[in-house]
């Protein structure tokens, strides 16, 4: 079987096994943010919360809950890192740098997982495990969180009630995330990963002599980083790293894992406004984008133009031999079509063109499928957006699922597909003017040029993996980055719960024969449409310097 | 003024109160109940999959080692290893990719002077081996730098140089190289490869007997 056609199998064995678990998973979402009933461990945690999860929230009051929670988050994981070097159970691991330990908790917290640091040397048993790993869950929780909110704002009306945010982020929480992690993790360890607290010990060598090894509790954390889009790695190798990601078999199910809740959160939309053909026409529109990326990182990859690839006969630089390059291929779309952000080969080192697809992923927004929540709330914001064009065409005013499109809607819409692109180009700007954070460039060139807007592109987006190459562990990056990471998770989500706020307030439109209809094959062709014509127009000036220079010059 | 403060301080209080109970859920209980059912159910794996030869450890399956001598079966290159800067009480080593692109003139350089290597170090007397038998995980760096495996290919292209330099017929240690190599998972998962250690640890056995 030729490496082609093995990497296609594995593309419809993920299809496949996606496909199955949709349904299940995507019903089972929606019945957990819609019941009434609170499990006896939910009673607890809102007791020792003290909220009451029945009360209805009215936008405001969710965007408070949200912006509280992870301003705790932050703190808390900033303390945690700074006071490392006095805490038991940190194998001797020093305390973090102010600007490091802030660029991490924002990371984190923002489910970006962008690591200025090596895992293996700086994170300790207790920081890995009860900080890092805790904000997977609850970043994504609250992505989710979020993304339920909007389609209340769909599904409801008059009273502009949102719903509980400590209810869904508890529910997100306790009745989602962990149950699948705790799955995830024990297959994950069955085929290789570790799962100890042996902390740092030596292990004999084939020619003599030792080499000593990171204990830790990996696969558990492994689970959560896939299943959340997380993507913040216990090694620095990231999912590459063979005690992260043993085997072919592991690596799928990696991707599976980021992959299965937000195509499936589709499903949950389309669940709660009481329409499964709604829910398919958002699916069918991240599927056709996920596809077609997949497809072109396969052209180039296995194509291998560059020199020094031409010259080794493949592009197996920074790949490893048990995934080859059609697997390879799949996970880096996967990881930057999401919020994930894990690697399991390394995207400085992929053809010009394959780096160019990694951004070009990120740079969509993250909405095909995008990040847990996120994702689905990125993409409704472009079926705004989409809808909004499709009614400047025929002159009516636009509407979608029932609701108005009006001037207060469009604007929170147009703000929220704004902000991040501003904070990518401004950011990288200033730092190609400025004199010194060039120096952290590994490559030289377009390459060069490509490592910080990667890297901006990454944070902003809240994705977290890198063009590695760059030396990011300086105070001006650090500290920049940790900014775009913050504006660009939270702003957003200002003008998702704004728009949603608005929506529920509305009542709604009965449909008529002039009403566009969003749940056809022809509404999915719109909105890819729109999607990559805004951020084609948006990037290309940028894309252009770097990888597409790269490139084409290969 | 004052009353807004108050209620900052009150949902601040709120949102901390929520995550120290999070904390204890998904950064203590489920860590630990993962690690239980792990060390129970999968012990040697959750514990890095240790392999012994002579009755001592020589490391993981899971993990490629450097440092073989030529009269052993080599690993990939991996120029994109680190060496622990930070907290020095340990010597670890930093899994970690090259992150050099394709026009990069030290990739270019690195692929260039392997190739030559690989060439060299695997001619012997009655076989030489053309540049272009070479395949490329021979000449690049892994992703994580402690790829266990090598493909097939770069396997068979070292038979011979193995075999010389231990005193073996060339069809032994062929056997060898094909009992080591692992097809597709299921026949299309990721790609064939032949685990080195292993392969090494077996070469061992062999030429002990």
């Amino acid at each position: 079987m030729s490496p082609v056609l093995a990497g296609i199998l594995q593309l419809l064995a993920l299809i496949a096994a996606l496909a199955l678990a949709y349904r299940p998973l995507g019903d089972h979402m929606a019945r957990v943010y819609s019941s009434d009933r609170h499990l006896r461990v939910e009673k607890w945690i809102y007791k020792g919360i003290g909220a009451d999860p029945d009360t209805g929230m009215r936008w405001p009051a969710y965007l408070r809950g949200v912006l509280a929670f992870s301003a705790a988050g932050v703190l808390f994981l900033y303390l945690l890192q700074r006071l490392q070097g006095v805490l038991p159970g940190s194998l001797g691991f020093s305390s973090i740098d102010p600007d490091q330990a802030f660029n991490t908790a924002v990371s984190f917290v923002t489910n970006t997982n962008w690591q200025s640091y090596y895992g293996e040397q700086a994170m300790g048993h207790v920081v890995q495990t009860a900080g890092l790993a805790v904000q997977n869950f609850v970043s994504a929780a609250v992505g989710m969180a979020v993304a339920v909110a909007l389609v209340r704002g769909f599904a409801r009306s008059r009273d502009g009630d949102l719903g509980n945010f400590w209810a869904d982020l508890v529910r997100g929480v306790v009745r989602i995330l962990i149950p699948l992690s705790v799955v995830a993790a024990i297959v994950l360890v069955a085929c290789g990963v570790i799962q100890n607290f042996s902390g740092i010990h030596a292990v004999g060598q084939f020619s003599g002599g030792s080499q000593q090894w990171n204990g830790g509790a990996v696969a558990s954390q492994e689970a959560i980083k896939e299943l959340g889009t997380n993507g913040g790695g216990y090694f620095n190798a990231n999912s590459a790293h063979p005690f992260e990601n043993p085997t072919p078999f592991s690596n799928l199910f990696e991707i599976f894992l980021i992959l299965v809740v937000p195509f499936s959160l589709t499903r949950t939309f389309g669940r709660m406004v009481g329409s499964l053909k709604q829910g398919y026409a958002i699916l069918a529109t991240m599927a056709t984008i996920w596809v077609g990326f997949v497809a072109l990182m396969m052209w180039t990859e296995f194509a291998h133009h560059g020199p020094a690839f031409d010259l080794a006969g493949g592009a197996l630089e920074g790949k490893e031999t048990r995934f080859g390059v059609g697997a390879s291929s799949i996970f880096a779309v996967s990881t930057t079509l999401t919020s994930t952000g894990a690697v399991d080969s390394f995207h400085s080192s992929f053809t010009g063109l394959g780096g160019g697809i990694t951004m070009l992923g990120m740079q969509l927004g993250e909405i095909a499928p995008g990040g847990t929540g996120s994702g689905l709330y990125g993409m409704l914001i472009m079926a705004i957006i989409a809808v909004f064009i499709a009614g400047l065409m025929v002159g009516r005013t636009p509407e979608y699922l029932g609701k108005k499109i009006g001037t207060r809607e469009i604007k929170f819409a147009a703000l929220y597909i704004l902000i991040t692109p501003a904070l990518v180009l401004v950011l990288t700007s200033a730092a190609m003017a400025l004199p010194t954070p060039g120096n952290s460039m590994t490559n030289t060139g377009a390459h060069g040029f490509s490592e910080i807007l990667y890297a901006y592109t990454s944070a902003a987006n809240n994705n977290g993996s890198a063009f590695a190459g760059l030396n990011a562990d300086t105070q001006w990056f650090n500290t920049t980055l940790g900014v775009a990471m913050l504006l660009g998770r939270f702003l957003p989500m200002v003008f998702v719960l704004a728009l949603a706020g608005s929506l529920a307030g509305q009542k709604p439109v009965p449909e008529t024969a002039g009403t566009l209809r969003t749940d056809k094959p022809l509404f999915t062709g719109l909105l890819v449409g729109a999607i990559l014509v805004i951020t084609g127009l948006t990037y290309f000036p940028a894309l252009a310097l770097g990888p597409l220079a790269e490139g084409l010059a290969s | 003024m004052n009353n807004s403060v108050t209620n900052t301080a009150r949902l601040l209080g709120a949102g901390l109160r929520a995550l120290l109970v999070l904390t204890v859920v998904c950064g203590v209980l489920y860590p630990l109940a993962v690690t239980g059912v792990a060390q129970a159910l999968f012990n040697t794996k959750a514990n890095g999959s240790e392999i012994t030869s002579g009755g001592r450890v020589v490391g993981s399956s899971l993990i490629g080692q450097q440092g073989y001598g030529l009269d052993w079966f080599q690993p990939r290159p991996a120029n994109g290893l680190g060496e622990n800067s930070v907290n020095t009480q340990y010597k670890l080593i930093l899994s970690g990719a090259t992150n050099r692109s394709g026009d990069n003139a030290e990739l270019i350089a690195w692929v260039k002077e392997a190739k030559a290597e690989v060439v060299k170090d695997n001619s012997t007397a009655d076989y030489k081996v053309s540049p272009s038998q070479v395949p490329a995980d021979a000449v690049t760096s892994s992703g994580s730098g402690l790829d266990p495996d090598i493909s097939p290919a770069y396997a068979d292209l070292q038979v011979h140089r193995v075999a010389e330099r231990n005193g073996l017929p060339v069809s032994r240690v062929q056997q060898l190289v094909d009992r080591h190599t692992e097809g597709r998972t299921l026949g299309f998962m990721g790609e064939p490869g032949v685990n080195v250690l292993e392969l090494n640890t077996a070469l061992k056995e062999l030429t002990k007997g």
